[in-house]
């Protein structure tokens, strides 16, 4: 059932819905939810266990938040609720959505519906599952560098992240201030724009919010607009062939249903992966050390108060979130700031500048999404590799922009592909009449 | 010979409503951990909003000490690890603070005036506290986020009084706006002392060691001398550069010494960057000239109470050194008392009679000033005046109602004192031959027997002239 079905249901059809999916989820293997927690009545969300759902047990994946239980609603719960909807379910994910591949939860590996033995993707590995095998109807993800359109492609699902500033953080355990995003994984375009509709507009809670007058995307919603999008080559190098074949595809796509491409390129993604994980291990190397033992979460045994720090933070923390603390402790000590950190937010401002400049020429750019499809559980087990697949997403988030991704390959019999489209900042109304027009040419190819 | 060089970092809370980064209330009187939110508890998801009456107070402060103000400035994050800091961090101001090279003037007694430097005034919030009893260590997180000024001096102070008259002046400059209640007991107003010594004449900077937990300008003083000597000594005994490093130091009252203060300061550093859970701070031009708009300053109402009102220099800066004070002290003028004898009876009078604070006096601007006027329209004598006072402090009676009740009122009506005198002279009929034998005297005789006849009330101008009329 697609979420603008749910959305009519009376308030019987809402309780057989949810008696369904309870039922699913209780006969899956999958772990993509790490609990079915309820919150109140309303069509059922699926939330990445990061954003704050008053009387859950909201632990971001984390050992360290065990037995915390959230006092508070995040903006986008209180949104759902609003609009007759509801938390239904905690979704895995990488730890402190660190992650690409769903793996690093405490709670233990996420399968891929597609073939058990790949990875869901991450960070939001465990909506996309649970969205993909229809054990949730939508979801909520958040996206730092790529945590829902990744894991929306590996899964073959529509996963969107939206303009830095267009959803309220308030109420999602912070990874990187500067660049995370919630956003909605639905099943397919117009279920996208829908939740997004209902999650996003100002929030005077996240200063960062954009205090902007919100006009609804669904409203206006025209498959039929012609646009200018551009398509970048040289970018595909890095790219497996079946993805490359797959891009390939929806370019003939977009061109049958009459858009205009524009050949352009993009700055070399090195710069991408290097800006990125300086901002964000920066950034998230402060917004963990709350996470100490003293005030909730796991406290680990100690006798002073620096065993207290060390211990409970030693214990609580997985590998992959110690490696980006140090890492962004490093960066930030003195001596190597200006090195490392303020250089990152000089090449931060010139990857802007550069999709601004494109923006002045087309409407969308179409991208890739991962180099490859879902990879096997343990092959993104090198900590480098893993940051290099991110080389499609990052420049998105670094440059704040909105970008949704959408299967191409649905009927072929491999691994889901997905594709991304990008937009200028703000034009998500192009964004999704864009993706709904290539959703619907590729039905059509 | 050894000169001392003094900076001064002053930590003074904002008098909000709010917290500096969310909705709770800054009272501190309250139970533990009451005054608390998300937002103040660092909880995860929770973010920080900014309370823009802090900055129309640090812009007014920036404007009353001269300096430039950032019409653009920024937050940063400090990172450190202890209890009382609920985020790990502080949101603070380093790179672009709000208030930036400032000025504050002082006179020191053998000097004309003296410039001390005030490099920046940035934002930060306050931490929680830390409590510790026998075996178990608590935390109340009722001050955390609470708005902090810090102002930061240059190290242009070279002794104890030129600290005591720079923090005296900010003191009530910050009371003056407004901003602050600066009670230093109570935590509002903290001051860290940064101090080294250096060979008179030599103008390169020390080692300088940072002295905390002063809570009083008496401690502050004992604080530098004892650390200056100690100093002193190390230098004198060879072992400077090895005992005097660069840390801080806790000032112990009760022993007498400063001590280091190992833990959270050790070796830090501190991590600093740009918090990106908040914009850019910026100063609109509205903004700028409400703040601006400060009311008259310590300085200035000396200097009309001098000029206008015919103080002497000392007198009037005892009445600006606090602003409860000065107010008191005009409300009395304006009610008609003439200024110097409301100087007299306020900074003499009715300060020597108080226990607690002038606030919390019984008698008020208004009483003061009725009881001044009595003793100008004659109607009771100063003598009878300083016992009304006393009656005043302690209960909650009117100035003419005391005066009555005390039978105090002055007879200035000279057919009454005629009558008195009169009465006198023929009971002591002896004592006039004499006198006009020539035993003067004997004056003071019939003074204080008229004086005592009237119960003290007879205005004492009158009794002379008309006792010099009847002998
Ligand atoms: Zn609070």
């Amino acid at each position: 059932m697609k979420l603008r079905e749910a959305l009519k249901l009376d308030s019987s059809g809402i309780a057989k819905l949810k008696d369904e999916l309870r039922a699913k989820v209780d006969n899956s293997l999958l772990n993509a939810f790490i609990s079915l927690d309820e919150a109140g009545d309303g069509v059922p969300i699926a939330i990445k266990d990061n954003i704050q759902v008053k009387g859950w047990s909201v632990t971001a994946g984390s050992k360290i938040l065990q037995g915390y239980i959230s006092p508070y609603n995040a903006t986008v719960i209180d949104k759902l609720k609003g609009a007759g909807l509801c938390a239904f379910g905690r979704t895995n994910m990488d730890e402190f959505a660190m992650g690409s591949t769903t793996e690093s939860s405490y709670y233990g590996k996420t399968l891929n519906p597609h073939d058990n033995s790949c990875v869901p993707g991450g960070s939001s590995g465990g909506s996309a599952a649970a969205v993909a095998s229809g054990e949730a109807i939508a979801a909520l993800g958040s996206d730092t560098g790529g945590s829902i359109r990744q894991p929306a492609a590996y899964c073959g699902i529509v996963g969107m992240k939206p303009t830095y500033g267009r959803v309220s953080r308030y109420g999602l355990g912070a990874y990187a201030s500067s660049l995370d995003q919630i956003g909605p994984m639905t099943q397919d375009v117009e279920d996208a724009a829908l939740l997004y509709d209902i999650i996003s507009g100002y929030d005077q809670n996240d200063s960062t919010s954009a205090d902007v007058e919100y006009e609804s995307v669904v409203d206006k919603l025209d498959g039929n607009r012609v646009l200018n999008i551009g398509i970048t080559p040289s970018h595909l190098e890095n790219a497996a062939p079946q993805i490359q074949k797959a891009y390939k595809k929806a370019v003939k796509a977009l061109k049958d249903a009459g858009h205009n491409i524009v050949e352009c390129t993009l700055l070399d993604p090195k710069y991408d992966i290097s800006a990125y994980y300086i901002t964000a291990t920066a950034e998230a190397t402060t917004n963990l050390a709350r996470y100490d033992g003293v005030r909730y979460g796991r406290r680990a045994e100690s006798d002073t108060l620096e065993q207290l720090y060390i211990n409970s933070r030693s214990e609580g923390f997985g590998d992959e979130v110690k490696r980006r603390i140090l890492l962004g402790n490093f960066v930030l000590s003195s001596g190597y700031y200006d090195a490392y950190y303020i250089k990152a937010q000089k090449v931060r401002r010139v990857i802007k500048d550069e999709y601004a400049k494109l923006f002045e020429k087309v409407d969308l750019i179409l991208s890739p999404v991962a180099p490859t499809t879902a990879p096997k559980f343990g092959a993104l087990s090198d900590p480098l590799q893993m940051y290099l697949s991110d080389i499609y997403t990052i420049g998105v988030n670094l440059a704040g922009l909105p970008a949704i991704s959408l299967p191409v390959n649905k009927d072929e019999d491999t691994l889901p592909i997905g594709l991304q489209l990008i937009a200028a900042p703000y034009d998500e109304q192009t964004l999704f009449d864009g993706a709904l027009s290539l959703e619907r040419a590729l039905e059509t190819l | 010979m050894f000169e001392t060089v003094i900076g001064l970092e002053v930590h003074t809370q904002l008098n909000t409503q709010t917290k500096l980064f969310c909705s709770c209330a800054t009272s501190f009187d309250q139970r533990a951990n009451l005054n608390t939110c998300p937002v103040c508890l660092a909880l995860p998801g929770a973010l920080p909003r900014f309370n823009r009456s802090v900055l129309h107070k640090a812009v007014s402060f920036g404007t009353a000490v001269d300096a430039t103000i950032n019409r653009v400035s920024h937050f940063d994050r400090k990172s450190y690890f202890y209890p009382d800091s609920p985020s790990a961090y502080q949101i603070t101001q380093l790179y672009t603070p709000i208030v930036e090279h400032g000025r504050l003037e002082i006179e020191p007694k053998d000097a004309d005036s003296k410039i001390i430097r005030i490099n920046r005034a940035h934002i930060e919030a306050d931490a929680g506290k830390n409590i510790h009893d026998d075996s178990r260590s608590k935390v109340d997180l009722n001050r955390a986020g609470t708005p902090l000024l810090e102002i930061v001096s240059e190290p242009d102070m070279r002794s104890t009084e030129e600290v005591t008259l720079y923090l005296k002046k900010l003191h009530s400059i910050v009371r003056y706006l407004d901003i602050s209640d600066a009670n230093m007991q109570e935590g509002s107003f903290r001051v860290d002392v940064n101090v080294s010594i250096r060979p008179k004449g030599d103008d390169k900077l020390y080692t300088r060691v940072e002295i905390k937990n002063i809570n009083s300008f008496k401690f502050i003083t004992k604080a530098i001398e004892i650390e200056v000597e100690r100093q002193i000594d190390a230098w004198e005994d060879g072992v400077y550069d090895e005992v005097i490093v660069q840390e801080t130091r806790l000032f112990d009252q009760a022993a007498q010494v400063t001590r280091s203060m190992r833990g959270k300061e050790d070796s830090a550093d501190y991590r600093y960057f740009l918090e990106p859970d908040l914009l850019k701070v910026v100063v609109d031009d509205e903004m700028y000239e409400s703040a601006i708009e400060i009311p008259e300053l310590p300085d200035a109402k000396r200097a009309r109470f001098i000029d206008e009102l015919g103080l002497s220099p000392y007198d009037a800066s005892v009445l600006t050194s606090d602003l409860y004070m000065a107010n008191y002290f005009e409300s009395m003028v304006e009610d008609g008392a003439g200024a110097k004898m409301s100087c007299v009876w306020l900074s003499v009078e009715l300060q020597g009679r108080l226990d607690s604070s002038l606030e919390e006096s019984l008698v008020d601007a208004p009483k003061l000033a009725l009881l001044v006027k009595r003793i100008e329209d004659k109607t009771i004598s100063a003598k009878a005046a300083k016992e009304v006072l006393d009656h005043l402090c302690s209960s909650k009676i009117g100035v003419d109602e005391a005066i009555d009740k005390l039978g105090l009122k002055q007879i200035s009506d000279s057919s009454a004192i005629e009558a008195i005198v009169n009465d006198v002279l023929s009971a002591n009929q002896d004592k006039v031959e004499q006198y006009r034998a020539g035993k003067d005297k004997l004056f003071g005789f019939f003074v204080g027997q008229v004086m005592k006849a009237s119960k003290g009330s007879a205005n004492p101008q009158s009794v002379n002239e008309i006792l010099k009329r009847e002998l």
